[in-house]
């Protein structure tokens, strides 16, 4: 026979102090765990939001980023001519041809990063739709001025609307600032291609976005450019391309995340066991009247592991209720992968809660089981002798 | 029986207990020494940067090229002792997870400068004489299980196409902390390969060696001011400022570290604390005995506090001690990531400091409940 789940559930709210005691420590791994995975997922985020499925993403063959690749302006040419690419109402090919660099700049607070700057062409806000003016206006081609994504606005310096940038020998005028659902564009400053290759790197674009009739295009248009002899070039869809740009960084985040929380959780294992033995201990004589009432020692032993698990949950909510203040938290950092600096907002999702949940009934399970065991194997009438 | 005797039978009384306690000492320990040491490895990698090299890069961002013609104005400056340049390579091998340092530099300057970089004479040679030979780090020659001898071929991903290199010798760090998981190679192979791609001509940065570190600042300021309206300005800085530039780029992730680990260390006092304090507290009858048999609250006080440090000292034992073991001894480096990982004395003591702040809080509530037990009551719960 079992014994009632209520008797869990009494015993822990009668002992609030030792009940918390056990859960706070199960708080605070889920609390760094819940942190680190939203710091991971967060970065992770920005960039898988980024880019359409429907946009064919061509860099140069071998390049594993925009930073170290090239497209020569024959080559853009030619890409804009093949029958996958939509057209807009003119006729045009509904395709950008980017300048992208890292460009050497300080954020607010004095330290050196690397500012990522994009030159696009005409029709790059219909290429990226998500794209829009927040404040200002749009930067007119052919002229000296740039508009700046949300994300750095305040955590970059010089981004103020009428603020000058200045890019080698050149001053940029800061004319709008614009938004782009969250994604990495909104860390980026955006300006005129052929105004912004005269101050870098001279005629050659270094990636290219084109919008296909629709995303089953893909494939066929794929082919048609590694098939083609004239151009050396490698595609994929946009918003891979950019999911792709978070691996490494991502990885190196959760990897941090799991190994601390691990070591971390077996700290908190431990403790978990010590107080639960305690809890055992003094409630010796309560478990001696369980077994004399005709509990079977199984029985025993399931109530207190339920009991630990419960504690652990309850350990887990606290830990998941602390960590929830930190979503949307702004920071930035560099991506090694793409060279330039990434905001990004800390992301806690519910899928990292509920891991979260799981991973605190797992740490309960565990804890739990050797006192759990203790109070099984108690010896009836040693129980009852306890005070 | 000694007070050491009572100690001793009173932790391995509930030997469970303190078995658990130490090793859940030890893993929070450890695991703040571990962050705090990455930490400070991540603050400190400026100092394996000398001051009296100069970096001269492109002023626009380390990704823009200077002109190789830069070469003679640089070695003409007045307090330039010698002048060499390298250029990112950026190849991968085999497969993009492989992430390591590549890059070309003019060797017969290079090697010369980067005394850090040892070399046998054999190898340093071969290397000199193959025009498409790499010297290698001997903690990446360990990780790929790479020969002296043999060729790998790297992806290029800034220079199109699969590039062979040929391994003629392997270098070591003289110095701790010094990189060791890097490929170099020649810089005119690089030159070579990358003939009318766009790239002629250019190189990556420069390094300088300056007569007198002390006029570092100086001859930087004369050098960019000579290219300051050039189609190319620089950017000079020793490299001591150049690598910690490149630490700044982490931005505030090491702020967030920190706070990780300082949520470690209140959970630690938290766990540790409460269990130490509640092992006292079951014991009102044993202290109540033993105050009869004349102890004095003082008395109490000491075997509370001595049974603590016994704990929280074991716990740093292995906590500290397996850190420094895993850093210090076997250089553990996160696979060629973070090279130089060492705990510091500064480190070893504040983890001390935290363990003797857990050990008299944890002891601080026994001993005042114990000042306060009225004997007769405890008594009648003697067994």
């Amino acid at each position: 026979m079992k014994i009632p789940l209520i008797y869990n559930i009494r015993s822990v709210l009668h002992r609030p102090a030792t009940s918390l005691a056990t859960a706070a420590g199960v708080a605070f791994v889920v609390l760094t765990f819940v942190g680190m995975l939203a710091l991971a997922n967060g970065f992770s985020a920005a960039l898988i939001s980024t880019g359409r499925s429907d946009n064919a993403f061509v860099l140069r063959k071998g390049a594993d980023a925009e930073i170290s690749s090239g497209i020569g302006r024959d080559q853009a040419a030619i890409l804009r001519t093949y029958p996958e690419v939509a057209r807009s109402a003119d006729g045009s090919p509904i395709a950008t041809a980017d300048v992208y660099v890292v460009v050497s700049k300080p954020r607010v607070n004095g330290t050196e990063t690397h500012m990522p700057v994009r030159g696009v062409g005409p029709e790059a806000f219909q290429v990226r739709d998500a794209v829009s003016i927040v404040s200002g206006r749009l930067f007119e081609p052919g002229r000296s001025e740039v508009i700046v994504g949300k994300g750095i606005v305040g955590r970059m310096r010089d981004v103020a609307i009428g603020d000058r940038l200045r890019f080698g020998q050149q001053d940029f005028t800061v004319v709008g600032h614009f938004e782009a659902d969250g994604s990495a564009f909104e860390s980026e400053v955006w300006g005129d291609a052929e105004s912004l290759m005269s101050v870098f790197r001279g005629p050659v674009y270094q990636s290219m976005a084109l919008r296909l009739n629709s995303a089953a295009d893909f494939e066929a248009f794929k082919a048609r450019v590694e098939g083609d002899p004239r151009l050396q070039m490698q595609v994929k869809r946009e918003n891979e391309f950019f999911a792709e740009q978070s691996n490494f960084l991502g990885n190196v985040l959760r990897f941090i995340a799991f190994f601390v929380t691990i070591i971390m959780a077996v700290g908190a294992v431990f403790g978990a066991i010590n107080t639960m033995d305690a809890m055992v201990a003094a409630r010796g004589r309560e478990i001696a009247l369980l077994q004399t009432l005709g509990f079977k020692p199984r029985s025993v032993l399931a109530s207190f592991l339920i009991e630990a698990v419960f504690l652990a949950i309850i350990g887990g909510v606290i830990g998941c209720l602390l960590a929830l203040p930190i979503n949307g938290i702004q920071t930035s950092t560099t991506n090694w992968q793409s060279f330039g600096e990434l905001t990004f907002a800390f992301r806690v999702s519910p899928e990292i809660l509920l891991q979260g949940l799981v991973f605190a009934a797992f740490m309960g399970l565990v804890g739990g089981f050797l006192p759990a065991r203790r109070a099984a194997k108690q010896v009836i009438a040693v129980g009852l002798r306890r005070h | 029986m000694t007070r050491g005797t009572l100690v001793i039978a009173n932790l391995r009384r509930r030997l469970r207990r303190t078995i658990l306690t130490v090793f859940g000492l030890a893993t929070a320990l450890f695991l703040f020494v571990t962050l705090r040491t990455f930490l400070h490895t991540l603050q400190t990698v400026g100092d394996v940067g000398s001051e009296s090299r100069l970096v001269v890069s492109n002023k626009l961002g380390i990704v823009f090229p200077l002109p190789l013609a830069y070469r003679a104005r640089l070695s003409g400056t007045d307090g330039v002792a010698a002048v060499s340049y390298a250029s990112w390579f950026g190849g991968i091998y085999q497969d993009p997870s492989n992430f390591f340092a590549n890059y070309a530099v003019d060797a017969e300057s290079y090697l010369p400068m980067y005394t850090e970089m040892v070399v046998s004479p054999e190898h340093r040679q071969a290397f000199i004489a193959d025009r498409a030979g790499a010297l290698v780090g001997v903690r990446l020659m360990e990780r790929f299980g790479w020969q002296v001898g043999q060729t790998v071929t790297l992806n290029g991903t800034i220079y199109p196409g699969e590039h062979r290199f040929n391994i003629r010798g392997v270098y070591e760090a003289g110095r701790k902390g010094f990189d060791q998981s890097s490929l170099i190679f020649h810089h005119r192979y690089l030159e070579e390969l990358s003939r009318g791609q766009g790239g002629d001509g250019l190189t990556g940065w420069y390094v300088l060696t300056v007569s007198d570190p002390n006029r570092a600042p100086e001859i930087a300021r004369t050098i960019d001011a000579a290219y300051e309206n050039s189609s190319a300005p620089t950017r000079s800085q020793t490299e001591k400022a150049f690598n910690l530039a490149f630490v700044g780029m982490y931005g505030n992730i090491g702020f967030f570290l920190n706070a990780i680990g300082m949520a470690v260390v209140f959970s630690i006092l938290m766990v540790a604390a409460n269990t130490m304090a509640m092992s006292a507290r079951e014991r009102f009858a044993e202290i109540a005995v033993l105050k009869t048999l004349g102890f004095t609250d003082g008395d109490v006080l000491k075997l509370v506090i001595a049974e603590a440090l016994v704990i929280t000292g074991l716990g740093l034992a292995v906590g500290l001690g397996g850190a420094m073991i895993a850093f210090n001894l076997i250089e553990f480096d996160m696979g060629g990531f973070v090279p130089g990982l060492s705990v510091t004395p500064t480190i070893a003591l504040t983890a001390a400091a935290i363990t003797l702040v857990i050990t008299v809080a944890s002891g601080a509530v026994p001993a005042w409940q114990s000042a306060r037990l009225r004997v007769i009551d405890a008594l009648r719960y003697v067994a």
